[in-house]
């Protein structure tokens, strides 16, 4: 792809020739960029020499290099999340600019493992990773660097790869989407007694990237929060084929809204949901972090998984030559999931007091998002069920994970696996 | 002077005599230097490096270590496999802006066989039936617009541009249906564990295999289209299909042996990428080399030696691109900056091998 951008670009440079003398000159204003590199290039020049042998178990914070790489930039409100966590990471721990290094719009190709390896060769003792489809060319490089530690968000396979140095994380986010679930629920209780509509129209529209389980159990626990205060609650699902197609998410909110959806949520990284309801003025329940300025008047709240504690976690063992979890997963009493401010131009009266109820009792262990006795899948209550944890092509169940009377999500291991079709959802097109 | 004598232009541009090769030499290599001054004038004036650090890093992308040795090897080999294919289709005035879609097509194959048949063959039959799958796969991809294009002179630009776009989405579907996990729209490495259908590596580097593959394809390229009677024969036709026709050529077997070549070496190049680089596929699988070729097998003048220099330069610049905007913290788009000048300049190169600037002297008493 980056290569047909590199044709296009040199195609149009080739019909505007006069142009290019002046793209050279007029970029000279940007001082702060200038000071800032500068130092990060000067003491790029002196550590170089060290850091080779460094090996991880003796490694002290000073000599920390974390490489990370990103699918998109920051354009994309998945990825900002995370270029926002390592930043604070970054602050938080006191690293300097030249012990964190950003590659930003890597594809899900070899390009990931090459940019892997090519961290690996600046020196950094750990690099990050954090798109799903970056996994097995961040295991490639694991193999290859022992001495590196390789680190991966929203994986599956860590834990059954056999790799000291190759690690997944996740968090358990399906709790922060039930209580942003409960400020929908909240919404549409408020425009029910409003008169909007009623009771048994609400109907709530879910705009999600593929039928992956970690969009499963995003929307179910999304929609038993929901219909914890809304019990006449029902959803409608469009699945768009992409984690990130802003026209599509657009289309499908757009579709969703016509189709009678009152309130809309998404799983998918780009601003088209977002927006499709804020030019319909249909209230909406954000993810990745808020997004509010682009939406004052239908932004509600927004659940994301905070990356920084995990950042702090992966240098902290490093630096004190600690072994990394194979699978780790944290969730709101840690702050790895958080919800941003509530919008109060949207939010309904109240919202604030029941998320943080709910959030006590699930921090308690009091109340679990998959409890089987307030959900049914064709109409019978769950009482066991085998979820395919050990990822294998085959897809077999191998792991018993309803006990207790709930479903043990992200327990087994951090990415989610819970991929149940519960009553009251319906899927719209399956294709994906 | 006179009033007319004022509306004269400056200068005029003519197209000029064929130049020694040395002199059009002479013209890219200081083209290529002005590329790189000016990447370099970008550098500084928005990082304020001294600019020979600039070129320093630059080299440092392309061979600062061993590993990157190899991966800038294996980049050119495939930009130049790629290359190879759609060259005799354009010495042949056939503009098959479609290598993309033929890669992955390819690409597509090798990956279904290593999928549906990697336990189930051994070693030799897997990688045989690989081989005959991929190759088909491309050559029926390119064949289709060139079967249209020699009974009904459809547009084949526009033809194999949109199947570019069909080849992307069958992609698409089949990493939708292999998925792991299920539903996750990623198939993941294939054959991690077994690593059947995997191109083997060659005393220790794994891609040493690929680069002799197309190191053979280029010698055989190079002989086909310089020495064979086929090879003739699409000169002939792409010089002038009716002196083609005059002298007794089929103009229209040509045109589909020939897509059917391009074709085939298309699929090669999707499997030496799906089953000896990434051991999977994705619609990302092709990168965009279908379309970069075409600048490589231009600059080259078609001639396959020649493109060994071309496809090498365009990788270098591009590492050195990368590097330098990961040294110095700036957005990957950065690279794509500095790529871009290159190419611009590199291409710019091509007008002033071909034409000249001709300075009217406007001073007094000249005529």
């Amino acid at each position: 792809m980056k290569l047909r951008k590199f044709l296009a670009l040199a195609l149009t440079a080739t019909t505007v020739l006069s142009m290019s003398a002046l793209t050279g000159c007029s970029s000279g204003s940007s001082d702060s960029t200038t000071a800032a590199a500068t130092e990060a290039a000067k003491a790029e020049e002196t550590k170089e020499e060290g850091a080779e042998e460094t090996a991880a178990e003796t490694a002290a914070a000073a000599d920390i290099k974390i490489g990370f790489i990103f699918l998109h930039d920051e354009n994309s409100t998945y990825d900002k999340n995370f270029i926002d966590a390592a930043n604070a990471a970054k602050e938080a721990l006191g690293l300097t600019d030249d012990q964190v290094i950003f590659k930003t719009n890597i594809p899900e190709s070899s390009e990931c493992y090459e940019a892997a390896a090519d961290l690996a060769d600046r020196g950094c003792n750990i690099v990050f990773a954090d798109s799903f489809g970056h996994e097995q060319y961040m295991a490639q490089a694991a193999e290859e660097f022992p001495e590196v530690q390789f680190c991966h968000a929203t994986g599956t396979t860590a834990h059954t790869a056999g790799l000291d140095n190759f690690h997944n994380a996740f968090a358990s986010i399906y709790e922060g989407r039930y209580l942003a679930g409960i400020a929908a629920g909240m919404k549409l209780n408020e425009m029910i007694a409003d008169g909007q509509f009623t009771e048994d129209e609400a109907k709530i529209g879910y705009v999600g990237a593929y039928t992956y389980a970690e969009v499963i159990s995003g929307y179910t626990s999304f929609y038993l929060g929901a219909r914890s205060v809304c019990p006449s609650a029902t959803m409608e699902v469009q699945f768009t084929g992409s984690w990130y197609d802003e026209t599509a998410e657009k289309e499908a909110a757009n579709t969703l809204i016509s189709r009678g959806c009152k309130l809309i949520s998404q799983h998918a990284d780009s601003m088209g949901a977002p927006t499709a309801c804020e030019s319909a003025g249909v209230p909406n329940v954000s993810y990745n972090g808020s997004t509010v300025s682009a939406c004052p008047n239908t932004f509600i709240v927004s659940s994301k998984i905070d990356w920084a504690p995990y950042f702090e976690y992966i240098v902290n063992c490093v630096a004190n030559g600690e072994a990394i979890a194979a699978d780790w997963c944290k969730g709101l009493e840690e702050g790895s999931v958080v919800l941003s401010e509530l919008n109060d131009k949207a939010a309904a009266e109240g919202t604030a007091d029941a998320i943080a109820e709910a959030e006590k009792k699930l921090i308690s262990g009091e109340l679990h998002v998959f409890d089987t006795s307030v959900f049914t899948v064709d109409g019978a209550a769950v009482e066991s069920y085998m979820a395919d944890v050990d990822t294998d092509p085959a897809y077999t169940p191998d792991t018993e994970v309803v006990s207790d009377g709930y479903f043990h999500e992200s327990e087994m291991r951090s990415a989610p696996y819970f991929d149940l079709r519960i009553d009251g959802i319906t899927t719209l097109n399956e294709m994906f | 002077m006179s009033s007319k004598k004022k509306h004269e232009p400056k200068f005029h541009i003519a197209k000029r005599d064929a130049l020694a090769w040395w002199q059009s030499w002479l013209i890219r290599i200081a083209a290529v230097l002005a590329a790189l001054i000016v990447c370099a004038l970008v550098t500084v004036v928005l990082t304020g490096e001294n600019p020979i650090s600039v070129y320093v890093k630059m080299f440092d992308g392309a061979f600062g270590t061993k590993r990157r040795i190899w991966s800038l090897a294996q980049n050119t080999a495939m930009l130049l496999c790629v290359s190879l294919a759609v060259t005799p289709a354009f010495k042949m005035r056939f503009w098959n802006i479609g290598a993309e879609g033929q890669v992955l097509m390819g690409g597509l194959a090798t990956a279904a066989c290593m999928i549906l048949f990697g336990e189930k063959l051994s070693g030799p039959a897997l990688y045989l039936v690989m081989i005959v799958t991929s190759c088909l796969a491309g050559a029926v991809w390119a064949v289709i617009p060139a079967f249209f294009k020699a009974n009904w002179k459809t547009n084949e630009t526009l033809f194999t541009l949109m199947m570019n776009y069909i080849a992307i989405q069958l992609v698409s579907y089949y990493t939708y249906i292999w998925s792991v996990p299920k539903g996750s729209g990623q198939i993941g490495v294939i054959n991690r564990a077994t690593k059947s259908g995997w191109l083997p590596s060659l005393g220790g580097h794994d891609y040493l295999l690929n680069i002799l593959i197309v190191a053979a394809l280029t010698v055989f390229m190079f002989i086909y289209l310089r020495s064979s009677k086929q090879g003739y024969e699409i000169a002939v036709v792409g010089e002038s299909e009716n002196t083609a026709r005059y002298v007794g050529i089929d103009v229209k077997k040509v045109i589909i042996r020939t897509l059917i070549l391009s074709g085939a070496i298309c699929g090669i190049a999707g499997l030496l990428l799906v089953s000896g680089t990434d051991h999977t596929i994705t619609r990302d699988t092709a990168a965009g080399r279908g379309f970069t070729a075409i600048m490589v097998s231009w600059l080259a003048k078609f001639n396959p030696l020649y493109m060994i220099l071309t496809s090498f330069l365009l990788v270098f610049f591009q590492k050195g691109a990368i590097e330098i905007s990961t040294t110095f913290g700036l957005n990957d788009s950065f690279s794509d900056i500095l790529t871009g000048i290159i190419i611009f300049f590199i291409i710019g190169s091509e007008f002033f091998i071909n034409y000249t600037i001709k300075v009217h002297n406007s001073k007094k008493g000249e005529k």
